[in-house]
């Protein structure tokens, strides 16, 4: 009786639930938190990732891509290939139909032109955060109203960063077109509430503050969001969000959780939500100063004038790497939303190499590699080889975490003989481009350090080519560069070169691992230690989330509902 | 008493563009970058180009001369043509923040609400809180009421904000379910249950500033009373006969208040300031979270434009707090 009952109430349940799903706005409102706080939902005037994530919501790109990182058409008919032609096979131009009759959220028609003078308005003011995605274009194009043409200078065989995935989002000619130049930053009302052709428009927008959208009555599946309006609120810690969703039951979604595990796990067993996460290409990682930072060099310390005086040693580094337990780190660390990594590309499985040496800590090994380069522990513990001491200097940004790591990393190196003095600085001036400032990463006034980096999209053509000869920071470019360890190789730099001009995944993927390996495990250059997830949680009542790093975090927003 | 404030009106002036320029010299000369938030995927030749569409390639002197013709001149005019619909200020370019794009005034504007309710009402009933317990655990030293008294004002000095903060939340709002953890700026109360529901999103927040603002407060109060109670014109009063009650409240709580108001008004400021640990831990957003957020993503005009403010009401407050010593107390006379 008791059985048949509940699978009578179950069936009740999913047809309830079905029935929630069949129509616009009939899930009510969503509450979504972000401990930080959207500032702005102009994604072109701001880099930040509250900012793209929040404005994905209301402004759609070309392409999306899904949470296995595959592009999917958005306001495109198709993705254009070489193989369906809108791709052309000289890989200089590339042709997207748009979907027939997208209108945007105030009725007016979606049209390529709106595409075209998305270019332009980027290309136009001072400022655009997205300016290095069209360096490569020449021209784009409004063939007629449903088709856009984009020309590229040279080859591109990897053309979809632009107008794809969440840093893509076309804005409209109409509302934007006096704010071209320099009036971009005073259009603060555009700014503020761009007309979209998503899933939610802007219903109030308070900066730093909170956002209350409504379902777009244009948007392009008649039956789509579920939710009739959303409260996207931003402020606190991501402690307080987890709390939110899980314990408390107030909000049904809440951003990026960089908790400590244990702190995750009790919040699991609140009952009310459940996390959520995904693996995309950030990596934390030890970068190796190949130069000396030694202060004696004045103007000159960490430029490629000066080598480094052991860490130039690959013997060195690699026995650095070895000392390393990359497992203890990620339980410490990260727990589920963390796993060991070789690689600093770790995905898409297309181009992650298969390099898994260095995942069992070797501290025997890495103490034989140290005596058989010459370096013999002295009597105070710290090895040395010709009156150079094995001391190393490292620096951080200032975060728990990353405070932790150090820690347990300089155990492991004084345990090898390797004397290790550890600094940290607040990020925004470790990550702040300050020349001025002797604490940047970009100037490494040290000889080892840590951070975490990614690649937008899914093709790591532009990451991997920051570690060009060219791309050096030193004094006479202001420091500024991303080649952060001063590698520089001149068979690297040419595969680099061929990376941009191959087409095809496969082609391409073993260059990509090629030009891996050579940063991590045949110079131990690059030391990767943690492949870090995205871990995000959801109230049990919120259906239809499926967490993507490919693309925004609130990609799928059309897609959720309310379980009842 | 008039040609002493004037001149203490007249000297403020310098003293709050000093103010203006140590806060704009210290900002300057603090390591930081607006684009350190900015994700690594960013290429530096375009954070440059950024860095310099926020104007940041202008000199220093430069910067500051344009954010003070900006403050003293754009924002009232804009002001003006808000309150009587000109347009002196068309066009003119306004303090603008780095990370929003949009006026700073517009932005403070939209957090005074939020601010004014929960920290305002937090000093409000800590301060009616705090005279009450002052006056009885003084009067009644070392009862069992003063043991108590002093006991909860040691735990609201010494216990952090961020701490009783979260202790409350989890006990009200995850355990017991009763008040929500996060405010809501977006509320509007227009009818009885968003009323109710106004009123128990500000009990958490003002509840720990009101608890941090009396343990405060009561200990001046009680001080204060003690220094008058032993006075030889409460033994002159109470020997002509008055009653406990006119003894204590008329001639002792007069006399104590004196220095209590001065700190009362002197706290006013902070007020306005925002309560930046608790905005932060209730999510709030007022202004000390505006501030706290533009701190943290070098937002300089508008930490410039806050701490400013911030020190124009200092200033006036000390004044105020001065002139009301006076009249407050006649034997303090500043001619």
């Amino acid at each position: 009786m008791k059985t048949r009952y509940s699978l009578f109430a179950l069936g009740a349940l999913m047809a309830l639930s079905q029935a929630a799903m069949a129509q616009r706005g009939s899930s009510g409102h969503v509450n979504v938190l972000y401990w930080q706080a959207p500032s702005i939902l102009n994604p072109w005037l701001s880099g930040g990732t509250k900012d793209l994530e929040s404005s994905s919501l209301i402004l759609d790109p070309l392409i999306k891509f899904n949470e296995r990182g595959e592009m999917t058409p958005n306001l495109a008919a198709e993705v254009p290939t070489v193989a369906n032609g809108g791709f052309s096979a000289d890989f200089k131009t590339i042709t997207y139909k748009l979907k027939p009759g997208l209108k945007w959220s105030d009725g007016s028609a979606f049209t390529a032109g709106d595409v075209v003078f998305t270019w332009e308005y980027c290309v136009g003011i001072k400022g655009c955060a997205r300016a290095s995605t069209f360096t490569p274009v020449d021209k784009v194009v409004a063939v007629d109203p449903l088709t856009v043409r984009i020309t590229f200078k040279a080859a591109k065989p990897y053309p979809y960063d632009v107008f794809g995935g969440a840093t893509g989002a076309i804005l409209q000619r109409n509302q934007f077109k006096d704010c071209l130049g320099d009036k971009a930053p005073t259009c603060t009302q555009q700014n503020f509430n761009p007309i979209g052709t998503g899933p939610f428009m802007v219903k109030e927008f308070r900066p730093n503050d909170v956002i209350q959208l409504v379902a777009n009555p244009n948007y392009r599946e008649a039956n789509k969001p579920a939710f009739a309006t959303m409260t996207l609120k931003g402020g606190g810690d991501a402690a307080a969000a987890g709390r939110a969703v899980m314990e408390t039951g107030e909000f049904d979604y809440a951003w990026n959780l960089q908790l400590a595990p244990d702190v995750i796990a009790r919040m699991n067993r609140g009952g009310k939500g459940k996390t959520v996460s995904a693996f995309g290409t950030l990596v934390e990682r030890i970068e190796m100063n190949m130069t000396d930072p030694n202060p004696k060099h004045g103007d000159l310390r960490s430029t490629t004038k000066h080598p480094h005086p052991f860490l130039s040693d690959v013997r060195v580094r690699k026995a650095l790497s070895m000392a390393i337990d990359r497992n203890t780190l990620v339980e410490i660390g990260y727990g589920p939303a963390g796993r060991p990594t070789c690689n600093i590309v770790p995905a898409p499985i297309a181009f992650a190499s298969s390099n898994t040496d260095c995942l069992k800590q070797d501290m025997a090994g890495a103490k034989a590699l140290l005596d058989q380069a010459g370096w013999r522990v002295g009597p105070d513990g710290v090895r040395v080889k010709d009156g150079q001491k094995l001391e190393i200097n490292y620096l951080t940004s200032t975060n728990a975490v990353r405070q932790n790591f150090q820690a347990l990393v300089k155990q492991w190196w004084t345990e090898l003989g390797v004397k290790t003095e550890l600094r940290n600085v607040s990020a925004s001036v470790f990550f702040g481009g300050d020349a001025g400032s002797p604490d940047t990463f970009q100037k490494f006034y040290a000889d080892v350090e840590m951070y975490a980096n990614n690649f937008d999209g899914t093709d790591p053509e532009n990451y991997l080519a920051q570690y060009a000869c060219d791309k050096i920071p030193r004094p006479e470019t202001q420091w500024q560069g991303t080649n952060i360890n001063r590698f520089c190789n001149a068979e690297y730099d040419k595969l680099v070169k061929d990376l941009s001009a191959a087409a095809g995944v496969e082609r391409r993927a073993v260059i990509a691992k090629r030009l891996n390996d050579m940063l991590t495990k045949d110079s131990y250059t690059i030391v990767p230690l943690v492949d870090r997830g995205r871990i995000s949680a959801h109230s049990n009542t919120l259906g239809g989330v499926k967490l993507n790093t490919w693309d925004s975090e609130l990609w799928n927003a059309q897609d959720w509902f309310r379980i009842k | 008493m008039f040609t002493y404030t004037l001149r203490r009106l007249l000297l403020a002036v310098p003293t709050v563009l000093a103010i203006s320029l140590v806060i704009f010299m210290l900002l300057e000369l603090a390591p930081g970058d607006p684009m350190a938030d900015v994700p690594l995927t960013i290429p530096p030749e375009v954070k440059a180009k950024m860095r310099e569409a926020l104007g940041l390639d202008q000199p220093s002197y430069v910067r500051y001369a344009l954010w003070l013709k900006q403050f003293f001149y754009v924002e009232p005019l804009h002001l003006v043509d808000h309150w009587f619909g000109t347009q002196y200020g068309e066009g003119m370019q306004r303090v603008v923040s780095w990370q929003t794009r949009s006026p700073v005034s517009e932005l403070i504007v939209q957090r005074l609400p939020q601010t004014l309710w929960v920290v305002g009402m937090g000093y409000l009933i800590g301060v009616s809180l705090a005279i009450p317990i002052g006056v009885i655990s003084a009067y009644r030293q070392y009862s069992w009421f003063d043991q108590l008294g002093t006991f909860i004002s040691m735990i609201g000095f010494s216990v952090p904000t961020f701490f009783t903060g979260v202790l409350l939340i989890v006990i009200f709002s995850v355990y017991l379910n009763w008040f929500p953890s996060i405010y809501d700026t977006t509320l509007v109360v227009n009818s009885w249950s968003s009323f109710v529901t106004q009123v128990k999103q500000m009990v958490l927040p003002i509840t720990v500033l009101a608890l941090f603002n009396a343990a405060q407060i009561s200990r001046f109060m009680r001080a204060s009373m003690l220094d008058n109670l032993q006075q030889d014109y409460v033994r002159t009063a109470r020997s002509k006969g008055m009653t406990e009650k006119v003894v204590v409240l008329m001639h002792v709580l007069r006399n104590s208040m004196i220095p209590v108001v001065t700190v009362i008004a002197l706290g006013v400021p902070s007020i306005f300031a925002g309560a930046i640990i608790t905005e932060q831990v209730f999510k709030v957003n007022g202004l000390g979270q505006l501030l706290i957020n533009a701190i943290q993503s070098n937002d300089l005009p508008l930490v410039q434009t806050l701490t400013f403010i911030f020190a124009v009401l200092i200033v006036t407050f000390n004044l105020i707090a001065d002139v009301l010593y006076g009249i407050l107390d006649p034997r303090i006379r500043y001619d």
